[in-house]
């Protein structure tokens, strides 16, 4: 059996608009295993974002069980919701917006330590800023140093070593290097991974870059439109997609190579409006092979082979 | 690449500064590059490369001061762009060079409706009434896959790509020679991407533009580009036909971008990053500015700048390891 750490069930998260309720995540069921990576993927407006932020409640879900080792965490109450946090952290997009600018690196790093009360005494704590700076590749003498001064990597490498200060078990990273140049981008990669090997951490991996999702995560589930459409392990999704988006969506991406432009579907339109959707496929309008029932009726996701659900009348 | 084509650009040892009041920046050094009629070429590059200034040197508009164009010459068709009046400029931009910038959020007027934008491009540099500008104008969104009546919408009523779109429209309404796409889909999704990249090969078959499209993304290039140039601190370091370039790289750090790359067939491979950072523009070093961060230097690279070799007719290369004729990157061996 596997060791399940953190299971979602029928999460919501509704926005209100003038124009009617924001269906960001609509009824999203997972389970990530304990020291794996579970890559949620979509475009912008898929409800990705919120689906991670709701697993720490850093957004408040409006519906739907979180339970993170054995407990719901929704049902917590401040105080030990504060202390659920030391297990569960994330790791930000944008490495610009995402520090203080007026904090140095020092400050930065010790900031959870000290909220915790991890380690006590300044000289104990510079020890542990200086040895989780290390572990992530930033030079010892930058510890002073503020994140202006700092190009994306490094301070995406400051938000890393922030996240591990109080030896989380579980990351969300989200998009932790879209904001980053190829050449960096692989060095984040690698310093994620061997991360995860060292602390035996399991990750959430938030992106919208199918070739890293590929590369990085043993699970995928793909979103459109506030709801996973379908979810498989990665080597079965991109060997074996079913629901037509997902298949489009492998198909747009730009390969590095001579003629790997294989049959490309290119889909029309765009997404639709997440406020009050009707009880049909979402993907309907641009999808090729819209029948009639799809229009009227929501699919419902199905396994289809032992790991591998979807939600598409059609498969 | 034949030689018999017409050459619509041709750039000639371009050096491009920024002076500031401490220190200079050296974003273009000594680039030369030519398109022809019809074909792409991909710059490619990372941040700080130098791509965008290369761009907005040839349309002249790197912002002076602190922008300095120091020499070279830059061609387009038979005009000597920088031998141009500031009046003759105007003449020129949007008409016989245009540009396609990164963010379509920021490069549409945000109180004029969409079809008075266009036709504005129109009136400016053709001799016809506003009626017939504006005809042309819906003309142009529908060829760039809007239909007609949303001319008399703003900006703000279309999505990311949609915008994207009108931008190709406001930049293709006078047919020019040559365009200019700098990272074009960035800030679009991957299903948006592809829509827009089809739109722009297709526009590439049907009036034969010369285009330089500026990316960082290697797969957006081996889709639409004929030629490649690898940009890197300020230099090109190679260039070549897309298929010399991707097959039969030269350069280690056109191979170290490879290596970056998640490879979607060997999932289970390791990336192999470029270690370190790019050079401060400011301070680069004396040799190869790209000798810090490479597995293969040696004294030398470090010691005098490399010179562009000839590889083929179309492919040259920047490096000084091949004074050794034995000299080969890791990915020229088994591929």
């Amino acid at each position: 059996m596997d060791d399940i750490i953190l299971e979602v069930r029928n999460l919501k998260k509704y926005f209100k608009t003038p124009r009617g309720k924001l269906h960001a995540v609509d009824n999203v069921n997972f389970s990530v295993v304990r020291g794996k990576t579970l890559g949620i993927v979509g475009e912008s407006g898929c409800g990705k974002t919120t689906t991670g932020r709701c697993l720490l409640r850093l957004v408040e879900p409006t519906s739907g069980e979180i339970i993170f080792e054995g407990t719901d965490i929704r049902k917590l109450g401040r105080w030990e919701m504060r202390k659920k946090l030391r297990e569960m952290q994330i790791i930000f997009q944008d490495p610009f917006s995402s520090l203080d600018p007026r904090k140095t690196v020092l400050q930065t790093i010790q900031e959870p330590i000290i909220a915790n009360r991890l380690i006590r005494g300044k000289a104990a704590i510079e020890n542990r800023v200086l040895e989780l700076m290390e572990t992530v590749g930033l030079a010892e003498r930058l510890i002073n140093t503020y994140p202006h001064e700092l190009d994306g990597g490094r301070r995406q490498r400051i938000g890393i070593a922030r996240a591990i200060a109080i030896n989380p078990k579980f990351i969300v990273c989200d998009e932790p290097i879209s904001a980053l140049d190829v050449s960096i981008q692989a060095q984040i990669l690698n310093l994620l991974k061997n991360l995860q090997r060292k602390m035996e951490l399991t990750y959430i991996f938030i992106t919208h870059d199918l070739s890293v999702v590929n590369y990085f995560s043993d699970e995928v589930a793909v979103m459109y439109l506030g709801q996973i459409v379908e979810k498989a392990p990665t080597e079965e999704l991109f060997a074996n997609p079913l629901h037509p988006y997902t298949k489009a969506l492998l198909s747009a991406i730009p390969l590095p190579e001579i003629g790997s432009r294989r049959g490309r579907v290119i889909l029309k339109g765009e997404i639709a409006s997440p406020i009050d959707p009707p009880d049909a496929c979402r993907f309907a309008k641009r999808c090729e092979c819209a029948v009639g029932m799809c229009t009227e009726k929501a699919p419902q996701l199905r396994e289809v082979k032992p790991g591998h659900t979807v939600a598409c009348h059609l498969v | 690449m034949a030689d018999n084509q017409e050459i619509v650009l041709d750039v000639q040892n371009l050096t491009v500064q920024y002076v500031l009041e401490d220190e200079t920046v050296e974003a273009v050094n000594d680039i030369s590059l030519q398109v022809s009629k019809g074909t792409t070429l991909g710059l490619v590059g990372e941040t700080g490369a130098g791509k965008t200034t290369t761009a907005l040197a040839i349309l002249r508009l790197v912002p002076d001061p602190p922008g300095v164009i120091k020499s070279g010459s830059i061609r387009v068709g038979d005009i000597d762009i920088l031998s141009l009046t500031k009046h003759q400029l105007e003449k020129i931009r949007g008409k016989d060079v245009s540009m396609i910038f990164q963010d379509p959020m920021t490069s549409l007027n945000p109180v004029f409706t969409v079809g008075e934008q266009i036709a504005e491009s129109v009136l400016l540099h053709e001799r016809v009434s506003r009626t017939e500008a504006y005809e042309k104008a819906k003309e142009l969104l529908e060829m760039v896959g809007i239909p007609k009546f949303r001319s008399v919408e703003y900006p703000h009523q279309f999505s990311g790509g949609m915008k994207q779109r009108v931008v190709i429209a406001i930049a293709l309404a006078c047919n020019p020679k040559f365009l200019i796409a700098d990272e074009p889909t960035t800030a679009l999704d991957v299903t948006i991407q592809a829509q827009v990249l089809e739109l722009m090969k297709n526009l590439k078959q049907k009036y034969g533009t010369a285009m330089i499209l500026i990316t960082h993304d290697l797969g957006i290039v081996a889709d639409i580009c004929d030629e490649v140039a690898v940009m890197y601190a300020g230099r090109i370091v190679e260039k070549g036909t897309l298929e010399e370039v991707f097959n039969h790289t030269r350069h280690p750090y056109t191979e170290g971008l490879f290596n970056s790359l998640p490879n979607i067939h060997r999932r289970h491979e390791d990336l192999m990053p470029i270690p370190g950072l790019m050079p401060d523009p400011t301070a680069l070093p004396e040799g190869c500015s790209f000798a810090p961060r490479c597995s293969y230097a040696t004294a030398a690279c470090r010691e005098r700048q490399p010179y562009p070799r000839s590889v083929s007719l179309t492919h040259t290369v920047r490096c000084t390891a091949y004074d050794d004729p034995n000299f080969m990157i890791r990915r020229g061996r088994h591929g």
